[in-house]
């Protein structure tokens, strides 16, 4: 029996390494960070700064396209959301306030600066990685998770 | 016309990766999370397969004089260490176990579950919205 029964290592990594060919693309192409806290906000008009507007709502676009016709392609992705709305809207809040004050998410931080080795991207991954950890451990010994 | 196509494109094929990866699936992240249940190590092997080729693509970096489908470069120099990147990644890292979901995979999702992440992302530029006032 495998140690880790859900695990998809194989697929992981494959589809890290398209992600991170897309974030090439972005930085050698577009010279951006591909960060989609950032780049959310730039194409809402939410963030007035931070490069041109058309590149962030092309990109953001990207994202549910891309998705999406890999669901096709594939025949069917399984999703599994957290079922109260009310567990959303406090999640959302919490990831959008954090990510803007925190200039970053798991894509900006995570992927583009680690592999910069950016000092701030570091502290950023270390401490969001942390506290989902011990978010998740406090919502389980909650009885919430 | 040429920068859209581009970004279009990256941002497709970061979409695609995001949903072959089982990213998109905030159970799978959630589990990631989840030390002391059903660990799933699965978005390990997402990041350091994403961080190879932005490696690469930080070197060839230094060999451009320009990007190739843009005038210039424009990335983050700062390099400071401070609070508000402490305190909002904490702020992140909460938001992120308690749902599952990060900006990508929540904007990814609008074609798997409209319904779900449309609810998330409304919140989640509710959050960036107020972020902005506060900083005022």
């Amino acid at each position: 029996m495998a140690a880790f029964p859900n695990a998809q290592p194989l697929e992981g990594f494959t589809g890290g390494v398209l992600i991170g060919i897309a974030a090439a693309i972005m930085l050698l192409g577009l010279g951006r960070i591909a960060g989609v806290s950032g780049l959310a906000a730039r194409a809402t008009g939410i963030a007035d700064s931070g490069g041109p507007r058309d590149v962030a709502i092309a990109f953001v676009l990207g994202l549910p396209l891309g998705a999406g016709l890999l669901n096709l392609a594939t025949g069917g992705i399984a999703t599994h959301f957290p079922d109260s709305a009310s567990t959303l809207v406090i999640a959302g809040l919490l990831v959008g306030f954090g990510t803007r004050l925190g200039s970053g998410c798991t894509s900006g931080h995570g992927v583009c600066g680690l592999s910069r080795l950016s000092r701030r991207s570091i502290l950023a991954t270390a401490l969001f990685m942390a506290s989902g950890f011990v978010t998740v451990a406090l919502l389980r010994l909650a009885g919430l998770a | 016309m040429k920068r859209i196509l581009v970004a279009l494109t990256a941002g497709s094929l970061f979409g695609a990766g995001l949903a072959w990866s089982g990213m998109v699936d905030p159970l799978r992240v959630r589990n990631f999370l989840d030390l002391f249940g059903d660990w799933d190590p699965t978005l390990a092997f997402v990041m350091i397969g994403a961080i190879f080729p932005m490696a690469v693509a930080w070197r060839l970096r230094a060999r451009f004089q320009k990007p190739f489908a843009d005038a210039h470069f424009d990335l983050p120099g700062t390099t400071r260490l401070n609070r508000p990147l402490a305190l909002g990644a904490i702020l992140f890292g909460i938001g992120w176990g308690i749902g599952g979901l990060c900006p990508g995979p929540a904007i990814a999702g609008l074609a798997l579950a409209p319904l779900k992440t449309t609810i998330f992302a409304a919140a989640m530029l509710a959050g960036m919205l107020a972020q902005r006032l506060s900083s005022r």
